[in-house]
């Protein structure tokens, strides 16, 4: 597959297959990993975001890579080398999330991974999938075939109401379970989808031909389902506690200190033989020097990305990935990596903002309670 | 009657006296979207035109609030700084950010009227 040649059309700007909608519908449009895609759309990230808690929204993330591989029973042995996940095992329609892992357990990226018929569907971060089908491909061989598939839209619908207004134009995909997905069909097509998402909410993420994705957020929208830009998507993501790749995640950060070990399999932990492991297992014995931790302001100041956090005794003792105010915790929330003996919950600390020292306490993830079905 | 005022920066100024009244326009909170958290000076401070006076911040980005005139801080908007999303209803009425003595009235009348603002936010789009 010619991801060489794909390479030379990602330089330009690209767009995804609903950018005409966006526009019609008052999108707002910003650079994002050389997509234009929408920040927001009349609403503003606040509603857009209490409506996605409360109702439903539907987020266009075209832009992020599917890419399935297919190939015989190596397929999985040789995927466990880069990912820590427990493939082989790994039932058909069934997803975890993991990551993709360099020789020194760092996060080359984060991502989903859904075993299907033939091999195993990945979804990948749209600013990382270039970078990941190389790294990816290392350990592929001519019994596998790989595709980026770009013919394909990725819709997730997200918030309370999604499984009843999807399952009146999909039936049965109430039955899925969190993390689970399979083939429905729709307007004479086959279409993927899965229960998941990266709001904390309920919700499904539908892979559906650029042809057809038009006619799906048309049924949406008659459903008052609202659009949603990424700008809420990035307030509803931290409130959720999850990680946004290249703020909280980068390849200098392994699982252990990411405070996502719980995403390696067991028995991988135990075995190892992927990328990094000699580092991750002596990391899951002794424990890392700093870890990734949920972080609250006492008050009203945001602490962003870059804030430098600070002990009641002024010592630097790490720094914020990503901040910003939670609609619906109605407070400023963060989230940062400090040193690990500064990590339990209720720490209390300081945020310098504006070269002013604010206190901050470390907090339980998520910020907002999931409502996920199990 | 007190006179209206407007800054490059998107700032309003009303002057009554000796004493203005400074705020974001309606303008800049389109631009900004929904405001967080607002970040108002004390009483006595001083001001330089042009000068960092106050923040803002909405759900995407923090950003400076300058003040278009050199002065004294008299009062800075406790309310706002309580409840920053009042600043996304009322930018140009009750959620005013600051009020200052100014030193210069010259530097009042070098501002643009409501219809120079109009057109420079016409021309100059972001």
């Amino acid at each position: 597959m010619g991801f060489e040649k794909k390479k030379r059309v990602i330089m330009e700007v690209q767009k995804t297959a609903l950018y005409n909608y966006h526009k019609y519908l008052g999108a707002k449009f910003v650079p994002f990993a050389g997509y234009e895609m929408p920040i927001q759309y009349k609403d503003g990230i606040v509603k857009e975001h209490i409506s996605t808690r409360t109702h439903a929204g539907f987020f266009d993330v075209s832009h992020m890579g599917q890419f399935f591989i297919e190939g015989d029973e190596t397929l999985a042995e040789a995927l466990e080398k880069i990912i820590p996940a427990d493939l082989k095992n790994l039932k058909v329609n069934h997803s975890k999330y993991s990551f993709l892992l360099n020789n020194e357990g760092g996060i080359i990226d984060d991502l989903i991974i859904t075993r299907t018929e033939k091999g195993f569907c990945i979804i990948l971060n749209a600013a990382c999938k270039e970078n990941d089908i190389k790294q990816i491909s290392k350990f592929l061989t001519n019994n596998h075939k790989y595709l980026l598939n770009n013919d394909l839209s990725l819709i997730a619908l997200q918030g309370p109401k999604s499984v009843e207004i999807l399952d009146k134009l999909i039936p049965g995909v109430a039955n899925l379970k969190f993390m689970t997905g399979n083939n429905f069909n729709y307007d004479d097509e086959k279409l993927y989808v899965t229960r998941s998402g990266y709001t904390g909410e309920d919700g499904f993420e539908i892979s559906i031909s650029n042809k057809k994705v038009e006619k799906l957020i048309d049924y949406l929208i008659s459903n008052e389902v609202k659009p949603i830009g990424l700008g809420a998507r990035d307030t509803l993501r931290l409130e959720a506690g999850l990680c946004l790749y290249g703020h909280d995640l980068n390849e200098k950060i392994n699982p252990v200190e990411a405070n996502l070990k719980w995403a390696i399999a067991k028995k991988r932990k135990e075995v190892g033989g992927f990328n990094g492991w000699e580092k991750i297992k002596n990391l899951l014995a002794k424990g890392s020097e700093k870890i990734r931790v949920g972080i609250k302001p006492d008050g009203k100041v945001i602490a962003r990305e870059n804030t430098k956090i600070f002990s009641p005794d002024n010592n630097e003792i790490g720094f914020v990935t990503s901040g910003t105010f939670g609609p619906s915790v109605n407070a400023p929330v963060a989230m940062g990596y400090v040193k690990s003996e500064f990590s339990k919950i209720g720490t209390s600390i300081q945020l310098e903002v504006r070269g002013k020292k604010y206190g901050g306490k470390i907090s339980e993830l998520p910020f907002y309670k999931k409502s996920y079905v199990k | 009657m007190s006179e209206k005022k407007f800054s490059k920066k998107h700032e309003w100024v009303s002057l009554d006296g000796e004493v203005a009244t400074v705020g974001i326009t309606k303008h800049a909170t389109e631009m900004l979207g929904d405001i967080v958290f607002v970040e108002v000076p004390d009483a006595g401070k001083a001001v330089e035109k042009e000068g960092q006076a106050a923040v803002v911040e909405s759900t995407k980005a923090a950003s400076d609030v300058y003040s278009p005139i050199s002065g004294e801080i008299t009062e800075g908007n406790k309310a706002i700084a309580d409840d920053p999303g009042s600043v996304n209803t009322d930018p140009e009425g009750s959620s005013w950010f600051f009020k200052l003595k100014i030193k210069d009235k010259g530097e009042f009348d070098s501002l643009m009227s409501k219809e120079e603002y109009d057109k420079f936010c016409k021309e100059n789009p972001s």
